[in-house]
Parts: structure tokens; sequence; C-alpha cells
């Protein structure tokens, strides 16, 4: 399967600018095993998530605000199905980790994360949640939503605009569309969590541990 | 007797009231009246200056703290609630590193409750008498106090986690015996049998991630423990490593909600104190631009409100309104939530060509549409119900807790810094400042829509009038300003936005604090919800307005 097959309603393959990536991650779930040739029942499957992401906002600051604006009116997130924010990450399908993330908020983002029922995805917005933004060296500030839990979308911005928003909510259901529900697993990608320790013993931690299934 | 008169009357007069309590106290009056006492004495005359007849000093700006290196330290900023012009600044400073210990002046103000536990956390200096010395903003277990000079950020002591953390609902503090004696102690913070709910931090009506723990009795809340500090970014002292044009920037994410404003602020202060002059032309973008903001920010806030209380339509057209604002800034400056615009010296980019013709079509339109929501919000039924006479807060609240804008306002305290230390072109422009005493709920909500109309009014002034030339003086590269301290407040949104900086005369300032009205306004909310619904709580939450990074800082 080559990336011009991945065709989604709103906007068409060859005006995505990075589908070099989508190439990689493509190719990653080839190596993963299993043929990448799309049962009609995969491709139902496939379209119907994908035109219904529900997000949950975890906004902390100023891109949540944004994420208010690409949802309301002017805007209008519902026309890629993706208007039904939920509050609770149980009902949700994608996580928009929206804004700084400090020391105090990495334990519950993760508790919120592993909440989430699977398949789940994560879009880290804004320069905080990709790297700490403007807040790089502050001694609260988590470098990067990526060191607690798998991202698969980065938006970049200081916010970024609701129309940044919108091409990199695309992309994931270009993303989702490429995947199998039959076969292999999905692969998580861009997950840094070397650093993680418990504080209270100075064990590192193990990072695939789920711990709202402990 | 002209004003400068008055004023030095009204100085004389408190100075004397200082040095008959603290005789060795050193007292300045070169800009304003600086006093510099023990901390022993430290009580004493702030209770003095509050209690002082003529002019009574009953609202506590900020509470900064402060370490200069060898000493730690705190300063008091006070002024007196029916006359904002007058400030005195109370500065105290000890040697002891090891146990810094001070008197607590919460028995005066509500709001250096929030303040002292803020600045225990981050300076270590604990405050004798405080009924709960819990730390505010960093985790219980945190080590080291990190906006003390000495200290080094290692990712060892305090690494990020994904493990959580009890909450521990012990609060230490330090108490004085009536003979004298200083008794440590811990309390608990809610009764054994209490019924906890913990709304936040990720709660969609929390406006952002606070973490109230409610203790309930059936439906109504006993009491709110305001837990913060999900988006402390240490901005402040990022800003000390950091040169005056960079930490423009930081400013705009405190409030982003009035980002230009904020900004103005910060402006404000770095050319106030090396002294440049603004060009003609760019106050009065800056003014129209704040304008612009202000509204924007109201609109946010009545829609977030009214979605609190259940009206998603108003939502809706809330943020429909807001947008033809962010296009005004979107093509002004290529920013939309958060501007830009502002820069040491002026602003950053001229006004576009249609700039006028958008502002001028945007008045009337604004108008239409205040009317549409008073016809179908304003005296809903329902609105009415969940609103009047909710969330009361009394003037004197208002002020002992520092809650200003249109919150304060709400309470019947003439608290708008646009009129008592005029800024910019507020000297110039007619606007009435709202002001209404009932102070519950629907008074805020009604403030908000008056102050638009208010904002539309000023811009109005102005529009037509803006003068060619320049929009930024020339600044150098390097800003330095002169060893000292300086001090700056605007009206946000939100209420009285300030920033202090102490410089040493290097390119960096040794200390910068934001005052925060989101601060004050979130340390009331466990006051006036107190005794109401819970599902009350979130209305009340929604016309204090509050947002959390600026709480945080």
């Amino acid at each position: 399967m080559e990336v011009n097959d991945v065709k989604i309603k709103a906007f068409p393959a060859e005006e995505f600018k990075d589908n070099d990536t989508l190439q990689l991650y493509i190719d990653e779930l080839k190596k993963a095993g299993g043929s990448v040739i799309v049962g009609k029942l995969d491709q139902l499957i496939d379209w119907g998530r994908a035109n219904s992401l529900w997000p949950i906002a975890f906004a902390t600051s100023c891109c949540g605000i944004e994420f208010m604006a690409a949802a309301s009116a002017h805007y209008d997130l519902s026309r890629f199905g993706m208007e039904v924010t939920r509050n609770s990450p149980r009902q949700a399908d994608v996580m928009v980790v929206a804004g700084t993330i400090v020391n105090k908020m990495a334990p519950l983002l993760r508790r919120v994360y592993d909440q989430m029922a699977e398949p789940k995805y994560v879009v880290a917005m804004g320069a905080c949640s990709i790297s700490g933004g403007p807040f790089l060296n502050s001694y609260n500030v988590v470098q990067g939503v990526d060191r607690i839990l798998p991202v698969d979308v980065y938006i970049p911005g200081c916010p970024p605009r609701p129309e940044s928003l919108f091409y990199g909510l695309l992309q994931l259901q270009r993303k989702v569309k490429v995947e199998r529900f039959f076969g292999n697993k999905r692969i998580k990608r861009n997950y840094r969590p070397e650093t993680l320790t418990n504080p209270e013993t100075g064990e590192t931690i193990d990072p695939q541990i789920d711990f709202d299934n402990e | 007797m002209n004003n400068r008169d008055a004023y030095d009357t009204a100085m004389n007069e408190i100075t004397q009231v200082i040095q008959q309590i603290a005789p060795d106290a050193q007292i300045e009056t070169k800009q304003r009246l600086t006093v510099t006492v023990r901390p022993d004495q430290l009580h004493p005359v702030i209770e003095a200056l509050y209690r002082n007849e003529t002019l009574r000093f009953d609202y506590l700006i900020s509470l900064t703290g402060m370490d200069w290196g060898d000493r730690l330290g705190a300063i008091y900023q006070l002024s007196s609630s029916v006359d904002l012009t007058q400030e005195v600044i109370v500065i105290t400073a000890m040697a002891d590193r090891d146990n810094p210990l001070l008197y607590s002046v919460t028995d005066l103000y509500g709001t250096a409750h929030l303040n002292e536990r803020e600045i225990y956390a981050l300076f270590g200096i604990r405050f004798i008498n405080n009924p709960d010395m819990r730390r505010f903003l960093l985790n219980d277990h945190w080590r080291g106090f990190p906006f003390r000079k000495d200290y080094i950020h290692d990712p060892k002591l305090n690494p990020e986690t994904v493990v959580s953390s009890e909450i521990i609902d012990m609060a230490p503090r330090i108490m004085e015996r009536e003979d004298g004696a200083l008794v440590e102690e811990t309390v608990a913070v809610f009764g054994e049998e209490d019924y906890i709910v913990n709304i936040g931090p990720q709660h969609p009506s929390t406006h952002g991630v606070m973490h109230f723990r409610t203790s309930l009795d059936g439906e109504i809340v006993k009491k709110i423990d305001v837990h913060s500090g999900y988006i402390h970014r240490g901005i402040e002292k990022l800003c000390e490593s950091m040169t005056y044009p960079q930490m423009l920037h930081l400013t705009d994410r405190l409030d982003y909600l009035s980002a230009n404003i904020n900004r103005h602020a910060l402006c404000m202060c770095i050319e106030k104190a090396a002294e440049i002059e603004v060009p003609e032309r760019a106050q009065y973008i800056r003014t129209i631009m704040d304008e612009l903001q202000r509204i924007s920010s109201h609109l946010l806030a009545w829609a977030t409100h009214c979605n609190d209380l259940g009206a998603t339509t108003a939502f809706i057209y809330g943020m429909r309104e807001r947008e033809h604002i962010l296009d005004i800034f979107d093509k002004t400056c290529g920013g939309r939530l958060i501007v830009n615009q502002n820069v040491v010296g002026g602003v950053m980019f001229d006004i576009y060509p249609d700039f006028q013709k958008d502002v001028k079509a945007f008045i009337p339109y604004m108008r239409g549409r205040l009317k549409e929501y008073d016809d179908f919000f304003s005296h809903n039924a329902i609105a009415l119900g969940r609103m009047v006479h909710i969330g009361l807060l009394s003037r004197e609240d208002a002020i002992s807790y520092g809650v200003t804008g249109p919150a304060g306002r709400a309470s019947g305290w003439s608290c708008d810094v646009r009129r008592y230390k005029p800024y910019a072109l507020y000297d110039r422009v007619e606007f009435k400042e709202i002001v209404r005493t009932e102070g519950d709920s629907y008074a805020r909500y009604l403030n908000r829509l008056d102050e638009i109309e208010e904002s539309l009014h000023i811009i109005e002034q102005l529009i037509d009038n803006i003068p060619s030339g320049e929009v930024c003086a020339k600044v150098k590269p390097i800003i330095r300003i002169p060893a000292g301290q300086f001090f700056q407040s605007v009206e946000t949104g939100k209420g009285e936005f300030g920033v202090f900086i102490e410089s040493s005369g290097d390119k960096n300032p040794t200390r910068v604090k934001f005052r925060s009205p989101s601060l004050s306004a979130v340390s009331v909310i466990p006051l006036i919800s107190k005794g109401a619904f819970l599902s009350d709580l979130i209305g009340i939450t929604g016309s204090m307005d509050f947002v959390i990074p600026d709480i945080d800082r």
C-alpha cells in the first residue's frame, strides 16, 4: 500500500506536505508482520473510525482556547466528525494534549491516557506539548509529552491556528486509515520514556506499565 | 490645595504613624513611600497602616517573595480601596536561610493566604499564624525552593514521573501562643467524616486545570480546598535569565485572553524604567488593541459562563463574535490569540490600511449582538434563577481578597486601574466605570456585558484620530534599566494585572513578579461558594472568570 492510496474525504493525498512520514509508518506496519492488503472489513472499520474520532481535550493553557475556537461555529470541527468532545476519557478516541504539561500534571495526564479505551490516539498540540516550547528551560516543565505517552501527531505552533489543528487531525485520519483491525497490533511510535523514575523509590519505571489495569 | 500637596500631607501623616511603631525603619519617599522594617516590626507596621483612620491601607496589591542572595524577604505592596493612587511599599528581609520565618498578615488580608503559601513553596519562607502552611503550586514532596538564587535544578531530585502521589489533607502550620512561644503543629484540612469530591484538575467546567477538593453535605458545598500548580511553568524564574525584550513573549502566555494587555504592562514597566518615550501613534494603537482584547476576553468569559449554566447556544454566539476581533488581530500582526504586537518603545507592526474600516464596521455589529444577548439570555428565567443572589461577595471581602476587575466592581468597589492610574490614552477618553452593588453572579455577568459597551465607546473616540508618525521609538537591542524596583499595573479583562521588576542595572532583571488578578478571584471561591449547591459552584466559578496559567505563572 502506498501513500496515494490512503484517501480521506476532506483533503487529497497529494496536497499533504509530509507524505514521507506516513510512508515510513506504512513500511513499519508492513515490517510488523501480516499482509498490508486491507480486507473489505478492515476498510469498513477504518472508514468508520477515521470519520468519527471523538476527542478529549486535555487543555491546560492557550492551545485549549484555540481548540475551543476550532470546535465552535466559525471553524467547525464537526465537518470531520470530531465535534463530539468527550469529557470522559473512557468515551474518547483521541486525546488532544493542548498546552504545557508540568511535573505535577504528568501523572494525571498518564492516568487519563490509561483510562482511554483502545484504539486510542494522542495529538500533541502546540510547542509546549511537543518539547516544552518557550518554557523549555523551566524547572517544572515536561519537555514533551512523548516522554509520558506515545504521540501520533505533532502540531507545531504557539498556539497553532485552527487550520493547523485541522491539518494535524486530518493526518491522524490517514494514520487511522492505514491501520488494520485484524492481524497485527498498532505500533506506538514517538515514545521516549527513558527518564521516568518513581520519585519515592528512585527506580526506573517500566514504560509499558498500564496503571489503569494494575 | 492641589493634588501634590494633598499627597504630601497624607504621606507625612503615614510616615509619622510608621515612625511611632518602628522608629528605626528606613523610609524613602522618592517615587512611592517605601518602608524597610525589621521582620518583627512587619506585622505591627502593616496593621497600623491597615487601621489608619484617615486612609485605610486595606488592599494588598501584591505580596512578593524576594531573595537578595544574602537575605530572604518579602515586599508588601499596599494600597487603599478608596483611592488606588495611594501606595505604600513595606519591605522586610532576614539573613536566616535555614528557617526563615515571618509573621502572617492573613488576619488582615484574605488574599495573603495563598500568596504566603506560594512564597513558602518558592522561597521557603514560612509564615507564623497562617492557618494552613502547605506548599501552593508545587507538590508537597518537592525538594528545594526553586526561586532561591542558590537553587540548582537537578532532575534527579525532582524527577518527572507518571506515578500519582496521594493527596494528604494534613496542613502543617506554626502558631504563636499567647505567651509568645511558637508551636509547630499539623491540622486536618477536612473532618474525618467529610465526603470529598475532586473537581478537576481535568474538568471541563473549571476553566482549565484547577483542582477544587470539595467536601459536601448532600448537595451543599461545605468547604473547598484550592489546589493549584498544575500549570506552574516558573515564568517568573525564567524571566530572570532573559533580557528584557525576550521576556515579552512570556507575559502573553499568562492570561492568554488578555495577552496584549499583559504585554502592554510589561512594556510600560520597562519603558518607565529605561525612560523611553512612546510615540503618539503607538499609544493610540495600543489603546485600541487593548480595548479590542478586552472585548474578546469578556466575550469568552460570557460564552463560557453561559455554557457552564447549560446554554450551549450562547457559547457558540460568543465565540462567533470573538472571531471578528481575532480577524482584525490576524490582519494586523498575524497572531490570533497571542498577538505579539507590543514591544518596548511602541508596537511591532503598524496597523493595516483597512484597520479603521474594519473596526468601525465591528462597533455597530457588536452593539446589535449585545442587544441580542440581552434579549435571549440576560432575562431568561433559568439564567436568573442560577445567577441572582448566588455567589454573594461583599465589598469588604472583595477588597480583602483583592478581587478586582468586573467581579470586584460588581461588589461595589470602584477599582478600575484605567480610572485611578491612567496609562496610555485612558486619561483622554471618556468612559464610565461600571459599578454594581449586588455582588452576586448576575451583577458580574451584567458588568462584563456593560464593559463591552464601554470599550466600544472608547474605541469610537480614538479610531478616527490616530495621528500619523512612527509606531516605535528607537530602542537599543540590549536594554538596560537602572537599578531599582519598578511596578506598573494595568486593567486586564480580569482585573488589576501588575508587573514588578527589580533590576540591578544589568541586562537581565534580578526578580520579576506578576500580580495576578485570577489568583485573587480563585482565592475567594471557597468563601463565596460555601453553602451553595454543588451545581451552583460551577456557575460561580464561571462568573468569577479566572484563567489558570495566570494563577500558576
